[in-house]
């Protein structure tokens, strides 16, 4: 983390206090949700945070059609309805919806590949903003990529609106295989890996060193229930991003605080066995996507 | 330097770790030499002389404190004198009162102070400053305010260890962001995130003045 000049004069926007806020949601939930009322009930079941977005991926995927940025009417209405962070999503390289959402005081932005790309080569220059990125990656040269752009905070993606964990599962193993990998490396095998991750030098050899990102990891991406996000966390995630799990499911506030739970004792199978039980239908979920549909692939 | 109590044997720390930035804490602890151990359940905190609570989200950690049955165990701890430091959603969790906090938000009542939660405002007015705190040696601390807490009332008996500068204009100037009432201690930025554990140290000294 660099530590910016020693000075009286209050900083924001500094790394400090974009990663910090990432570090204060550590071991717990984040939910989509697409209205005040759904806010309310994620606040009431203890989400760390709350994502406001139009529709939930599994809708995007069954609506169709350009998803961009919510409203920025219904994005204020969540901030004002929660205490706890917003969060909202700007396509893949739309600046301008970024700015939009920094304007509007949300806590984090998500460049998510959730939404329709806006730019086939360029994803937002984060750094720019006083507001924090988090952003979803496949492995860890994508996340590194992420980093080096500004991203403060990353999460697996997965493949959201599936209630599919697989994807989710995979891209964790992947990203923190290659950190263990890195580790064992020596400096002049770096040079190399980070030519093959694509990823900056120094942020390869930063990693090699300290054994993990210098930023916050979370999973998203498929996550439906209490145990699939204490895999997830036992899998190296530091908290759980919930997309459609929850308000697709047939008890959203139960199985609201039933993952919260089970995400602080993912290590405790008691636990999960008395949050998991009775919680009613988890989201239908779909293994079916094709190539096109895949929305993991967005973002380079 | 080692935690040691009256007999010499090292009292174990504790970090309440139901949700937040636990790990910076347990690494904090462990450079001052402490024996840090996380927090989750009541025979967990049985074992602690003392216990930090973290930064993280103040709703979260109080309804996770109720879910898990630690709400009660904790009051009693802290009503028989266990040395307590608690960094943002800490010190709102240690306050008698909270503003702007949920009405079901339980408070721990250890410190006999009102804060007013998210008081600096939303993220992008979150800032770090260096700051002058009373009974730190050695230069001023480099403070993290994330989405923090103010204090906006201390009572009797409670010491006001550091203020927002005069010279910051609105309405943040002078306001109390850590204070101390007997083996209690909190702040409402993040000693934690910075690497710099001199805070840290000054609560291990309250946890052997207590213990011994």
């Amino acid at each position: 983390m660099t530590r910016p000049t020693q000075t009286t004069t209050p900083q924001t926007g500094s790394d400090g206090v974009k990663r910090g806020l990432a570090d204060m949601l550590k071991g717990g939930v984040i939910m989509d949700v697409v209205d005040t009322e759904q806010a309310k009930i994620a606040e009431d079941a203890g989400a760390v945070a709350v994502m406001a977005l139009e529709r939930v991926p599994a809708d995007i995927r069954a609506n169709g059609g350009v998803a961009r940025m919510s409203d920025p009417e219904m994005i204020t209405g969540i901030v004002e309805a929660v205490s706890i962070p917003v969060m909202a999503k700007a396509r893949i390289g739309h600046f301008v919806e970024a700015r939009v959402l920094q304007s509007l005081g949300v806590d984090y932005v998500d460049e998510s590949e959730v939404l329709t790309p806006a730019d086939e080569a360029h994803h937002i220059d984060k750094w720019a903003f006083t507001v924090p990125f988090v952003c979803g990656a496949t492995n860890l040269g994508e996340a590194l990529r992420r980093i080096g752009e500004g991203a403060a905070m990353i999460r697996s993606k997965g493949e959201a609106g599936t209630g599919n964990v697989v994807e989710a599962t995979r891209h964790m193993r992947a990203i923190r295989s290659d950190i263990r990998r890195l580790a064992r490396m020596d400096a002049q095998e770096l040079y190399t890996a980070a030519k093959e991750l694509q990823a900056p030098l120094p942020l390869v050899q930063e990693i090699a060193e300290s054994g993990r990102l210098p930023v916050v990891l979370f999973t998203a991406g498929g996550i439906a229930t209490p145990a699939d996000a204490a895999m997830m966390m036992q899998l190296g995630a530091e908290g759980v991003f919930v997309g459609s799990g929850i308000f697709k499911s047939g008890d959203p506030a139960r199985r609201a605080e039933a993952i919260v739970k089970a995400t602080t004792f993912h290590d405790d199978p008691d636990v999960i066995a008395k949050v998991s039980a009775g919680l009613g239908e988890a989201m239908v979920g779909r293994t079916d996507l094709s190539d096109a549909e895949r929305l993991a692939v967005r973002g380079w | 330097m080692t935690v040691t109590t009256g007999g010499g044997a090292s009292a174990p720390v504790g970090v309440l770790a139901l949700q937040g930035n636990v790990a910076e804490h347990l690494d904090a602890l462990r450079a001052c030499g402490a024996d840090a151990r996380p927090v989750r359940r009541p025979a967990e905190l049985d074992e602690v002389a003392g216990l930090v609570l973290p930064g993280g989200e103040s709703t979260t950690l109080s309804k996770l404190l109720v879910a898990f049955d630690l709400l009660e165990p904790l009051r009693a701890r802290l009503a028989a004198g266990m040395p307590a430091f608690g960094s943002c959603a800490g010190m709102i969790l240690l306050a008698r009162e909270a503003i702007d906090a949920r009405p079901d938000q339980h408070q721990l009542g250890a410190l006999d102070i009102v804060v007013r939660r998210n008081a600096f405002g939303r993220q992008v007015q979150s800032f770090e400053s260096d700051l002058a705190v009373t009974g730190i040696h050695g230069g001023p601390v480099r403070a993290v305010f994330i989405r923090a807490p103010w204090v906006e009332s201390t009572g009797r008996g409670v010491d006001v260890l550091a203020r927002i500068p005069g010279s910051v204009s609105g309405p943040a100037s002078g306001k109390v962001v850590a204070v101390r009432q007997g083996p209690v201690m909190a702040t409402a930025f993040h000693p934690e995130q910075t690497g710099d554990a001199r805070l840290h140290d000054l609560f291990l000294q309250r946890v052997r003045e207590y213990t011994a």
